[in-house]
């Protein structure tokens, strides 16, 4: 009996293929942290998501209240941190500060969201 | 953003292209994720496997009890076309008489993904339901001895476009669906077989959401990943049969959704005496085929040479 599950599990690999420790990258948390408020202006966003990140297509802005970039340009993944999205800041004076990102898991699945930070 | 090796650009878009429809897979619209519900419809094309999804009833209006061992798949087809199959083992056990089993009906479907629409978080899909006939036990377990065609249309709303003053009512979500059942014989021994309005709706609260894109309070799984929600559905006879015998249920409970997998379970509350009475319960082991086998069964059948 043992033997026939053996044989049926690895006909259904055979058949579907091995299930890749991939699928959809969600944010697990940011610093600054999604939704808060810093006293002063940190030098870079970061972002941590649950899956690693395809680099050519995985981006992220931060932008003042008036639409304006206030990021270095920059975003990239750090070497050994597959699965971090980083970008430097220009100094942030006082106000709210939109994080946009979209990025694309290793296995092609696209995910995309904002929030805000405050800083003062 | 850095420059990149060309190299690395062009494996990443071959990769992209061979694959590209992942985007509409899935409950996903802009940043809002929408979890298959157990009760409603879900308003999204998907690779997706409800295996089990097992659910004990409450009382019938005669005391009967019915426990349901349901399997549902739905594949994609294209990108934005997908089709779906259920059906389901009953066990019925009767007031003073000995219980039955066998098969329900056998359901099958077909469904249109008419749009997504990322920055308002909304979703809208048109499928045609097919219940078939004699395929479950007609006479033991009251399976219908006709076809009924199912035109519906389901749709999902999240409320994240909401100003951000609001900022704890942006997680909120709905889906419903709203269809029609059309049975092709008025009766079956003597009684009929109106044709019904189906409508149903899921009230849901995305913690996933709140962490991700409104505040982060500090959540760690496997907290982070709940989604409190409110399911409901009715069905209206709307001919043959005297008004006012809405059956439908209520239904609270929480979806807990993972990368590859979720598992929902909520309570099942009559709505009103013709549903039945007491109370009963529903679990669901809900599989992402999309996630799990994303460059085999989990793509659209389209792509997949």
């Amino acid at each position: 009996m043992r033997r026939i599950w053996v044989v049926l599990v690895a006909a259904a690999l055979t058949i579907f293929g091995a299930p890749s420790a991939r699928a959809h990258a969600f944010l697990d948390h940011a610093s600054p942290a999604v939704g808060s408020s810093v006293p002063a202006s940190p030098p870079i966003v970061t972002l941590w998501f649950t899956q690693d990140l395809e680099p050519a297509f995985s981006d992220l802005t931060v932008t003042n209240e008036s639409g304006q970039r206030v990021d270095l340009d920059n975003a990239h993944i750090p070497q050994g941190s597959p699965a971090e999205l980083q970008i430097g800041l220009k100094p942030l004076p006082r106000g709210t500060y939109t994080v946009s990102w979209h990025v694309v898991s290793v296995d092609t699945h696209p995910t995309e969201g904002t929030f805000t930070f405050d800083v003062g | 953003m850095k420059p990149f090796r060309s190299d690395a650009v062009f494996a990443a878009a071959a990769i992209l292209l061979s694959a590209n429809s992942a985007a509409l897979a899935h409950g996903w619209a802009g940043q809002r994720f929408f979890p298959a519900t157990i009760l409603t419809d879900d308003p999204f094309v998907a690779d997706e496997m409800s295996l089990p999804q097992i659910s004990v009833n409450p009382p019938g209006p005669d005391g009967a009890r019915q426990t349901d061992y349901q399997i549902d798949l739905s594949k994609r087809i294209t990108p934005d076309t997908d089709v779906i199959i259920r059906d389901q083992w009953q066990h019925l056990q009767p007031v003073g008489m000995p219980s039955v089993a066998g098969l329900g009906s056998l359901q099958t479907g077909a469904q249109y993904q008419l749009f997504v629409n990322g920055p308002h978080e909304a979703l809208g899909l048109v499928g045609l339901n097919v219940t078939w006939a004699h395929t479950g036990r007609v006479q033991a377990l009251g399976a219908p001895d006709f076809t009924t065609l199912s035109p519906t249309f389901d749709f999902g709303k999240g409320l994240g476009d909401l100003p951000r003053s609001l900022p704890y009512l942006r997680p909120f979500a709905i889906t419903g669906n709203l269809g029609f059942d059309f049975p092709t014989k008025t009766e079956s021994a003597g009684v009929p077989n109106p044709d019904n309005f189906n409508y149903g709706f899921a009230f849901e609260y995305s913690l996933p959401y709140l962490e991700c894109c409104v505040k982060d309070i500090g959540l760690r799984a496997p907290f982070n990943q709940l989604i409190p929600l409110v399911e409901v559905s009715f069905t209206t006879p709307i001919n043959r049969v005297p008004a006012g015998q809405t059956i439908g249920t209520i239904q609270p409970g929480v979806i807990w959704a993972g990368q590859y997998f979720q598992i929902g379970a909520e309570a099942i509350i009559p709505a009103n005496r013709f549903t039945g009475h007491g109370y009963g319960g529903v679990v669901q082991f809900h599989i992402y085929l999309d996630d799990l086998f994303p460059r085999s069964i989990g793509k659209p059948i389209s792509e997949w040479w």
